[in-house]
This record gives structure tokens, C-alpha cells and sequence, in this order.
């Protein structure tokens, strides 16, 4: 293996997991700044300048607080629920582009876990086994309250998981490609061919429908049932005290932060921004990198804003809008997708005809094989293993 | 032995482990647990091989749809060791004599295996998404779309099982 590949990755898998962190930790702070500004109060404001170091005095907090395990629980199975929630939500950021590649020392350095060619796959695979942190953690803890929160959440997931991927496949045959590096190239700059290049222009509908199933994967409100407080007390978390709950907590805010950046990166163009051509560079990579970052925390913003403007739906009001409303919606949306692909650069159209012809010699599906391995597929996923 | 050997074996062994561990457990929800564990270590397995496409959809379809829904039942029901349903001896005889004409017919089948060099061509690349696509939608379009016809048949059979409940209510 490549030395220096090795290192050049796990420098980004170090500082995207401790820039994961620290951005989950201040989403705390954030949090209670964004309510008391809607509330039209001042918010914690005593640790630090502007309340600046209150995450790390809750945090803190969290850590000398008593652990305890209630007598009746399923002991491993209730210490390796939170872990398996924080676990599966640092994983996701693992196929996020974060930046546009850098040029250094010779060698092309993208700013990128692992460009894995079935990326967003990746995210929604991990976002479908998020769920079993909180089952676990409810059905372990033996509380009858922390059973129904599990139990609402997984279904809640599972709902609006297949409004979710419907989405996805809309924007995979928009750009025909499964790597969210792709997906993301594709939106280059602002403007292109006299329309925009980001995909909310192109599929507004769509990122209507990512928003609202990205609110309730993360368990966020108005989509909160986990964790309903009048109807559960604390949901699937009743039970645990002390950096477990601050676990489940922290997961929750890693949830938040992957979600805004595969938002900014899926439809509002990731490390793009409007005349991003006048750089190059060093100085192309590092702007592109703030510009994502920026756009990531304008989307944890918009989250926090929802939050704290609309109230909790009912269960069945839930379940109504997930499977009535979003899933159809969705699959219309994904039809016109198509047939407009098809007629402009699908099957029907003019210029695929043409092509049709020339390519009719290589009829036999092994030939077709090879060609492909040889020209497109030789996957960086298989670069990062065996190099 | 190369490092991807070691790491094959070590992959296998833990699987077959974990499968075994959901028969061996006694507990329900720690045998499903386990059988989520299992679904992992395939999908790791399907990594090794480097079929990218079948281990995430593994993820996706097995862990992360068909488990969750199979915990929640189990979470629901709430089984323990001490309302289980009693198996009575009739039943235990009954099914070790299932089981045990099973294995006769399957010692039976590969007691004349003749061992073939398998003269497969050698393509690390076939499990990537492209190439599978490709395959499916030439070699194998056939199957393949006569398995969506499986699958939009057991939809609509949910959907008319469920309706039909409801005309009764009504």
C-alpha cells in the first residue's frame, strides 16, 4: 500500500471526525442562540464570552454525572445502543466531497473520505441502520415508554426512508452517477447552458421532499415523536443518565450537521459557488471548502429555524404526510424525471439514435463488459483497498 | 498467505459464528441481533470481494429493512424464556426427523460431486455498479424483470389482503 496515500487519508478521516465533533458540540450552543432569538431572549451567555464555551461546561457536565444502569435492563445491549448510534452517525460523512481536490506536492489530494463509486447508496444504507441505536437503547432499557419511542421512531424511519431513496434515484438519473463526488462536479459554478447548475433549480420539488424526510430521519421536530416529552417522557433516552444520554444526544447533532452537508452537496451544489472559475488552486480549494461549510451551517440554520416555528405532528398526521403525500409526490416527480431524461438524452432521443447505430457492432454483452471495465470502472474504492 | 487471505478466513469464520449464535441463542431479540450481525459480516464478505453494489444493498434492504421490521415484531410480541411456547416431544421427534431426512438428501446429492476446475474469468471488477447494470440489463434482463413482476405481485396482494380487512369493518 501507497504510503503516503495512507496518510494523506487518515489526516482527512482525523480531522473530519474532530471537525464532526466540534461542530455537533457548538450545534448545542446553536441551538439554544437560534430559540432565544426567535424567543426574543438572550440565551446562555455566562460561560465565556457570548456563552462561547457552554458546550464544553455541558459536556463536562455530562461526564460527572452518575451512570447508571436500571436493574431489569439489558445490560450489553443498553451500554452498546449509544455507541452504535454515535457510530453510525459519524460514519455517513465518509462519502461527502468537502472541498474541491487540492494540488500538492505533485499528487492530486481529493478532500474526501473515500469517492466509493455507490457513495450516496453509502449514506442511505447507514442512514437505514441509524435506527437500531435507538431501538436497541429502547427496547433495552425495559421501560414501557422507551419501547413505544423505539418503535414509533423505526417506523417513522422506515416511512420516510422510501420517500427518501425515491428522491436519491431522481438525482442519480439526473446526473447518472451513484458518487457523490460526481453528483457534486456536475453542478460546477452557478450558471451553465442558460440555466443554473444546481440541482434545487432544476428539482425543486425534490428538495422539498429531501428537506421534510431528512427533518424526520433525524428525528428533528416537527418530526420528533422519539422523543415526545408530553406523550413519553423522554422517549427512548428515559432511561439513561450521563454521557450515554450525552452520546444519544451528540448523535442526534452529527445526524443534523450530515444531513445539512449532503443537502448543500446534493442539491445546492456542495464547494460551488457563482465564479468560482476566477480561482484556482489552493485558494479555489480552500474557498470552495468554506463556501460548503458555510452553506452546510445556512442548512443546520434552516433546520433549528423549523424547529422552533412549528409544532410536533401527531403520529398518524405522520404517517398520513410520509406515505400519503411525500411517497406519491415523489414517484411523479421521478417519472416526469425520467421521461424528460429520455426524450432530451435517453432512448428517444435524436443524438442516442444516432449512436445506437454505431454501437450496434458490439452487440455481445461480454465485449460490453470489458469495455466498460476497462474505460470507466476502475473504481478509486478498489485504489483505497489494494493500492 | 497473503493479508487478504487471513483477513477472508477471519471474515468467514466470524460469519458462520454468528450465524450459528442465532440458532444457539435463547432469547429472541438477541438471536435477530445476531442474525443483523450475520448480514454485516456478509456484506463485509461481498466488500472483500469487492461487489461494492450487493453489499450496500445488502445493507439496505436486508439490515436496514427486513431486520427492523422482523426486531419490531419481536419487540412487540415481547417473547422471554418464560411464555415461549412449550414444544412437546411429539413436535421435538417430528422435526429431528425432518431435519435428519434433509441431511440424508443432501449427503445423498454430494456423495458423487465430481470436483470440476472451475474455469471462471477472473474479474475483480464485475461487482461495481456499472458493470453489474450492464449485465443485468443485457445478459440477464429476462430474469430480472420477471423478478420485479414478483415483486409488484406481492405488493398488490398486500395491498389486497389489507383492503379486504377493511370492506369487512366497514
Amino acid at each position: 500500500m501507497d504510503i503516503s496515500l495512507l496518510i494523506e487519508k487518515s489526516t482527512i478521516v482525523v480531522v473530519l471526525f474532530l471537525i464532526t465533533l466540534g461542530i455537533a458540540a457548538y450545534q448545542t450552543l446553536m441551538e439554544r442562540k437560534v430559540a432565544a432569538w426567535m424567543q426574543d431572549r438572550v440565551g446562555p451567555d455566562r460561560a465565556g464570552p457570548f456563552g462561547i464555551l457552554q458546550p464544553l461546561a455541558d459536556g463536562g457536565k455530562m461526564f460527572f454525572k452518575e451512570d447508571f444502569i436500571p436493574k431489569n435492563a439489558e445490560r450489553g445491549l443498553f451500554i452498546l445502543a449509544p455507541g452504535l448510534a454515535m457510530f453510525t452517525a459519524a460514519m455517513t460523512g465518509a462519502v461527502i466531497p468537502w472541498g474541491p481536490p487540492v494540488e500538492m506536492v505533485g499528487r492530486t489530494i481529493a478532500l474526501q473520505v473515500a469517492d466509493i463509486n455507490i457513495g450516496i447508496l453509502y449514506v442511505i444504507g447507514f442512514a437505514s441502520i441509524g435506527v437500531y441505536g435507538i431501538m436497541i437503547g429502547g427496547w433495552a432499557s425495559n421501560n414501557k415508554f422507551s419501547l413505544f419511542s423505539a418503535i414509533r421512531t423505526s417506523s417513522q424511519m422506515i416511512s420516510y426512508e422510501l420517500a427518501m431513496g425515491i428522491v436519491i434515484i431522481t438525482i442519480v438519473l439526473m446526473s447518472g452517477s451513484l458518487s457523490v463526488a460526481t453528483i457534486v462536479e456536475q453542478q460546477h459554478g452557478f450558471w451553465a447552458d442558460g440555466y443554473f447548475t444546481w440541482n434545487v433549480f432544476k428539482q425543486p420539488l425534490a428538495f422539498i421532499i429531501f428537506l421534510v424526510t431528512s427533518l424526520a430521519e433525524c428525528n428533528r421536530a416537527p418530526f420528533d415523536m422519539a422523543e415526545c416529552e408530553n406523550e413519553l417522557i423522554g422517549g427512548y433516552h428515559t432511561e439513561y443518565s450521563s454521557m450515554k444520554l450525552g452520546f444519544f444526544l451528540f448523535a442526534e447533532y452529527v445526524n443534523l450537521f450530515i444531513s445539512a452537508a449532503i443537502i448543500a452537496a446534493l442539491f445546492f451544489g456542495g464547494y460551488n459557488f457563482p465564479g468560482m472559475d476566477n480561482f484556482s488552486g489552493i485558494t479555489l480549494s480552500i474557498l470552495g471548502t468554506l463556501v460548503f461549510f458555510a452553506k452546510t451551517v445556512f442548512f443546520i440554520f434552516v433546520f433549528m429555524w423549523i424547529r422552533w416555528t412549528l409544532p410536533r405532528f401527531r403520529y398518524d398526521q405522520l404517517m398520513h404526510l410520509g406515505w400519503k403525500k411525500l411517497i406519491p409526490l415523489a414517484m411523479i416527480n421521478l417519472v416526469i424525471t425520467a421521461v424528460v431524461i429520455a426524450f432530451t438524452s435517453g432512448w428517444f432521443s435524436e443524438d442516442k439514435k444516432a449512436a445506437a447505430t454505431v454501437e450496434v457492432e458490439q452487440k455481445q454483452p461480454t465485449a460490453v463488459l470489458n469495455n466498460a471495465s476497462d474505460s470507466r470502472a476502475s473504481g478509486s474504492f478498489r485504489v483505497n483497498l489494494n493500492h | 498467505m497473503s493479508g487478504i487471505e487471513i483477513l477472508a478466513i477471519v471474515l468467514g469464520g466470524l460469519t458462520v459464528g454468528s450465524a450459528l449464535m442465532v440458532v444457539a441463542s435463547p432469547h429472541p431479540v438477541r438471536s435477530v441481533l445476531f442474525l443483523i450481525l450475520t448480514f454485516f459480516l456478509i456484506t463485509g464478505n461481498y466488500v472483500l470481494m469487492n461487489a461494492q453494489f450487493l453489499a450496500i444493498v445488502n445493507i439496505i434492504v436486508y439490515t436496514g429493512a427486513v431486520m427492523v421490521l422482523f426486531l419490531f415484531v419481536l419487540m412487540f410480541l415481547n417473547l422471554s424464556k418464560d411464555n415461549e411456547p412449550r414444544s412437546s416431544m411429539k413436535m421435538k421427534v417430528a422435526a429431528t426427523v425432518a431435519g435428519g431426512a434433509l441431511m440424508i438428501v443432501i449427503i445423498a446429492a454430494l456423495k458423487d460431486v465430481i470436483m470440476l476446475p472451475i474455469d471462471l474469468p477472473v474479474d475483480n471488477q464485475q461487482g461495481l455498479v456499472e458493470n453489474l447494470g450492464m449485465l443485468l440489463f443485457t445478459k440477464y434482463v429476462l430474469p430480472f424483470e420477471v423478478s420485479s413482476i414478483l415483486f409488484i405481485s406481492a405488493m398488490v396482494g398486500a395491498v389486497l389482503l389489507a383492503k379486504r380487512e377493511k370492506q369487512i369493518i366497514d
